[in-house]
């Protein structure tokens, strides 16, 4: 009940700050064609989903995130449990990692651009690469966390390596795992938006900064609340998902520490 | 060496299931086992007994073949054991880092008879086989259980039915029980030495408890400090079937277990 409270209040806030939001603009505290109404800005919103702008942008803007943040997926994990089993391919990639990962990603965006040119590819690309760390470290940490006894339980049932790792190295450093994986998609709908607006013709990004382009100012910030609510679900979606998938994770947890 | 009253026929009929032959072990500089031959009857409860740190679970890892010997040899059926023989399976002491926390008990159970050493053994054990396993070990209420919702005890049960659904011939038992309350201890020794009869087991059995090893054994291996030789080997000529009250009070049991303190902690501090 007293969370339930809480929430009412946390949304208490939010309603509050639309409504002097609107209140700014109806009792003309603030004067400007760049600040328009809520309720100016709703409408935008309601009208770009009616008439698909936003399936369409948004679409194009989920396709290029979901290749490139599957292509990083996919690698890091790979590599990650390589690197956490292996100490030999930690020792020769470790540096290289060290090296590459606090690179800022718009840093490396025109590097991109001059071998990928401007289009789809690129963008795939600077969502991977970005979304590529992450993944990475926390699996390398998840790895070299498994208990040896585990491993070595593994082996007196006469697991190969490779079993071992499906059947035991995975499974017990998934939540590991999918913490990166969490980080990792917030920083790929950024990289996401934000290549859309240095580059190319399609795409949430590549939306709100034409609608600015062209004074479109309602559809702008509307574009805005839509990427919020994107970016709200796609978080949600995720600990939805990464619950399920540990729920024996949390009381594991509570008994064992 | 005289056996107990239940000892089984087939006991001396064939060569030694386990052969441990001039077996010695150093990790780097240090010696921890010095020179050690002994070997294991098919069928027969043999203990390692000694000090804390004496390098009992180093022996025990070598019979199972997670670690390699630096000289000497061990063979199970005869064949040099390289790595963990089916056939063989091994409880460790750690129940809570063994019981895999994703899966429940029943999936726990499940693994060992999916495994490859049980698919090596004849048809793997069904799932109504693994729930069989855990009636066995007084754990069928508790199938969809995590591992982690159990106590102590009932978690070391679940660590050893999904052994024994791998279909072993010997069991490896790394101080099983001694992380566990002395009636919980109590009651798990009783069900390992009836799951030892039913399943006509082979068991090699670490321990640093004078009285447990007593208790379960037909023969204790009795190891110095580190670096480890055999100090003797006592046959325990105490009959089956055997009483958490009347055996430990009787007599064979209470000089036996006076001999082997002397043994194990040291003439001068026996008195």
């Amino acid at each position: 009940m007293k969370n339930f409270s809480e929430r009412v209040s946390g949304f208490a806030v939010l309603v509050g700050l639309l409504l002097i939001w609107e209140l700014s603009v109806q009792l003309k505290w603030v004067v400007t064609p760049t600040w328009p109404s809520v309720s100016t800005v709703l409408l935008a919103f309601w009208q770009s989903i009616v008439d698909g702008t936003y399936l369409k942008e948004f679409g194009s803007s989920l396709e290029r995130l979901a290749i490139g943040y599957l292509i990083a997926t996919a690698c890091a994990i790979g590599i990650g449990v390589a690197m956490g089993v292996w100490r030999r391919m930690y020792m020769l990639f470790e540096p290289l990692v060290e090296l590459l990962r606090p690179i800022p990603s718009p840093a490396y965006l025109p590097i991109a651009i001059l071998f990928l040119g401007i289009d789809n590819a690129m963008k795939v690309f600077m969502v991977a690469f970005a979304s590529f760390f992450p993944i990475l470290l926390n699996t390398v940490a998840g790895v070299r966390s498994v208990d040896p006894v585990l491993l070595d339980t593994g082996r007196t049932f006469g697991l190969n390596r490779a079993q071992i790792i499906w059947r035991i190295v995975l499974p017990a450093s998934a939540s590991y795992i999918l913490t990166g994986m969490r980080i990792s998609l917030a920083i790929a709908l950024i990289v996401t938006v934000i290549a859309e607006m240095v580059a190319g013709n399609s795409g949430i990004g590549f939306y709100i900064l034409s609608a600015q382009r062209s004074f479109q100012v309602p559809e702008m910030y509307a574009g805005v609340i839509a990427l919020a609510l994107l970016g709200f679900a796609l978080n949600k979606g995720f600990i939805a998902i990464e619950s399920r998938a540990l729920n024996w994770h949390e009381g594991w947890n509570a008994t064992s520490t | 060496m005289t056996l107990g009253v239940e000892a089984r026929p087939s006991a001396a009929q064939d060569g030694p299931e386990i052969a441990v032959d001039g077996v010695a072990k150093a990790f780097g500089d240090f010696t921890a086992i010095q020179e050690i031959a002994f070997e294991v009857p098919r069928g027969r409860f043999v203990t390692l007994l000694g000090p804390s740190g004496c390098g009992k679970s180093t022996i025990l890892r070598m019979l199972a073949g997670l670690i390699a010997p630096t000289r000497g040899t061990v063979s199970f059926k005869g064949d040099r054991v390289a790595e963990p023989p089916s056939g063989m399976v091994y409880v460790f002491q750690q129940y809570t880092k063994s019981l895999f926390p994703w899966l429940t008990v029943l999936g726990n159970v499940e693994f060992g008879a999916s495994s490859p050493h049980a698919a090596r053994r004849g048809q793997p054990a069904t799932r109504q086989e693994c729930m069989e396993t855990l009636r066995l070990v007084g754990l069928d209420a508790h199938a969809k259980s995590y591992p982690w919702q159990l106590s102590g005890g009932m978690q070391q049960r679940v660590a050893i039915a999904r052994a024994l659904v791998a279909r072993p011939e010997v069991l490896l038992m790394d101080e099983p029980f001694s992380a566990l309350d002395a009636l919980t201890r109590e009651s798990l020794q009783d069900l390992i030495l009836r799951l030892w009869t039913e399943l006509r087991l082979t068991v090699v059995f670490v321990t640093h408890d004078i009285a447990e090893a007593i208790y379960l054994s037909d023969e204790i291996v009795v190891l110095s400090h580190a670096p480890s030789r055999i100090l003797e080997r006592v046959a325990v000529e105490i009959p089956r079937p055997r009483e958490q009250l009347a055996t430990r009070e009787s007599a064979p049991f209470l000089s036996l277990r006076r001999s082997l303190y002397k043994m194990v902690v040291g003439r001068e501090d026996a008195q």
